[in-house]
């Protein structure tokens, strides 16, 4: 009899990767509220416990749609040692970053300042996530980079905020949610596009947010699988308004990632842009290209969570559309929703590809090549 | 098959459930209100440690508005994507792809037999042989 017990059973993926990945959207957490006061000014703490935070949205605290597992994140991720999932670094490199061989990992903080209502609030907690990120993540594992948060609403302290991170390697990109308080292409956001061109920061665009609007374009659905799905409207709306307000027109050094939004509504979307371009270009004459061109020039995406399609061969349809060298593999780490990297791709992808697909993309565009 | 002992009974009581390792097989024997049940500790989507999950019910639908709660405490809802199985059988309850091609049937069935889900967990067979729980693989 070949036996062993144990309390628990193995953390590890069961599925280990031979081939070196990046995974370019990990989520990191704070293990106890009151982790970033060692970054914040004294003045900040005094004021969370009397003030707390003032959202835009109608929740004191959290998303607006409860989640389908605890924190939204996989039931087996919480480190021995306590805390909510994603909170260890021990327990991240022992369960995720070595079993599958992940050579870089891009931090995106999501519980950061972004959707509070006090602008100074904001920018302050933000720049403690960032200064967090650091001591916390990127510099105890350098496969670790991290995402300058910014205070969203607030363009010129956005700006600052990514200029003060410009250079530092620490950082490969900034990072913005989808659900703001207007749609990412007005000018309120402009000059975060204008500090991240200046960096060579990519600018990443996350699902969820907390700008205060429903996930809908027509009022708040009763589910969170409505939630769920509604990321690619919101997502949608992000990235025409991103194009017919001309961002890409200005700053034709901008890239972007869509994260977390899939991506199978690319070539429906850019269709309908094209189409109607053409018909109305006179009202947005600062758009001088198809609508479809900003999008195939600037915009990468991430797989997590991956489309799914019933016949492989749409899968890679769409792929073909967008471009083999335009996706960059994600899981999600540590949230439920988690994409396995074994078992995300479909058998018929050439060595080339699947590389790009798993690595290569995000090296190169993160500038680690 | 070779027959393994696990476990004297009193170690594993009601609402407690045992993970081990057989075999390099991850494998987790639950004992439900008094009933053991053994299951393969590996999700067949995307190879979770499936019994790390909850214990819950199924519950289904054969009009909107109307919901069946069933199986108490005999789903395994894996602790990723939630899917849920059946600890009896191993059987997955859950498949949009077969939602979309198939008809549904006009009039009520038992919930189990309306959609069953691609997945199967694999179960393992789990006896009790004078006060110790045994395994069978």
């Amino acid at each position: 009899m070949n036996m062993q017990f144990r309390s628990r059973p193995d953390q590890a993926s069961a599925n280990g990767v031979k081939t070196a990945i990046a995974d370019c959207d990990i989520h990191p957490a704070r293990a106890t509220k009151t982790e970033l006061y060692p970054y914040l000014a004294k003045r900040w703490h005094e004021h969370l416990e009397t003030y707390d935070k003032q959202p835009y949205q109608g929740m004191m605290e959290g998303p607006p749609y409860p989640k389908a597992q605890p924190n939204a994140s996989r039931r087996d991720a919480y480190p021995p040692e306590g805390g909510p999932q994603g909170s260890s670094l021990s327990f991240m490199q022992a369960q995720h970053l070595d079993p599958n061989n992940v050579v870089l990992g891009v931090l995106n903080p999501l519980a950061t300042g972004q959707g509070i209502r006090n602008q100074d609030l904001a920018a302050a907690i933000c720049s403690a996530i960032n200064d967090w990120q650091i001591e916390k993540w990127t510099s105890k594992d350098s496969r670790l980079k991290a995402s300058v948060v910014v205070a969203n609403e607030d363009g010129p302290a956005a700006a600052a905020e990514i200029r003060k991170r410009a250079g530092d390697e620490n950082f490969v990109q900034v990072l913005l949610l989808s659900r703001n308080v207007e749609p990412l292409g007005q000018r309120r956001y402009w000059p975060i596009y204008e500090a991240a061109e200046e960096a060579g920061l990519p600018v990443g665009v996350h699902a969820f947010g907390f700008g205060g609007n429903p996930i809908t374009a027509s009022g708040w659905p009763s589910y969170y699988i409505e939630e769920m799905v509604g990321h690619s409207q919101c997502q949608q709306t992000a990235l025409a308004s991103l194009v017919l307000e001309g961002v890409f027109e200005r700053h034709p050094k901008l890239r972007m990632v869509m994260i977390e939004a899939g991506f199978g509504w690319a070539p429906s979307l850019s269709w309908r842009l094209d189409k109607n371009w053409r018909l109305l270009k006179s009202e947005v004459p600062h758009v001088k290209r198809p609508p479809s061109e900003y999008i195939r020039d600037h915009i990468w995406w991430t797989t997590q969570p991956m489309e799914d399609p019933e016949k492989r061969d749409h899968l890679f349809q769409v792929i073909d559309w967008i471009g083999w060298d335009r996706l960059l593999f994600a899981t999600d780490y540590p949230h439920w929703d988690y994409d396995e990297p074994s078992r995300v791709l479909p058998a018929g992808v050439s060595d080339a590809n699947r590389e790009a697909f798993y690595l290569s993309n995000a090296l190169k565009l993160y500038g680690l090549a | 098959m070779v027959r393994h002992v696990i476990a004297p009974v009193d170690e594993l009581p009601p609402g407690t459930r045992k993970f081990l390792t057989i075999d390099q097989r991850p494998i987790a024997v639950f004992n439900i209100n008094g009933e053991f049940f053994g299951l393969l500790n590996r999700c067949p989507h995307q190879g979770a440690a499936l019994c790390e999950g909850p214990l819950i019910g199924l519950a289904q639908s054969s009009d909107p508005g109307e919901i069946e709660y069933t199986k108490l405490g005999e789903i395994i809802r894996c602790p990723w994507h939630g899917w849920e199985f059946d600890i009896r059988t191993g059987q997955s309850y859950c498949d949009p792809k077969r939602f979309r091609a198939r008809a549904y049937p006009v009039n009520v069935e038992p919930g189990a037999n309306v959609v069953k889900g691609p997945y199967v967990a694999e179960t393992i067979a789990v006896s009790v042989e004078s006060d110790y729980v045994v395994v069978d693989l």
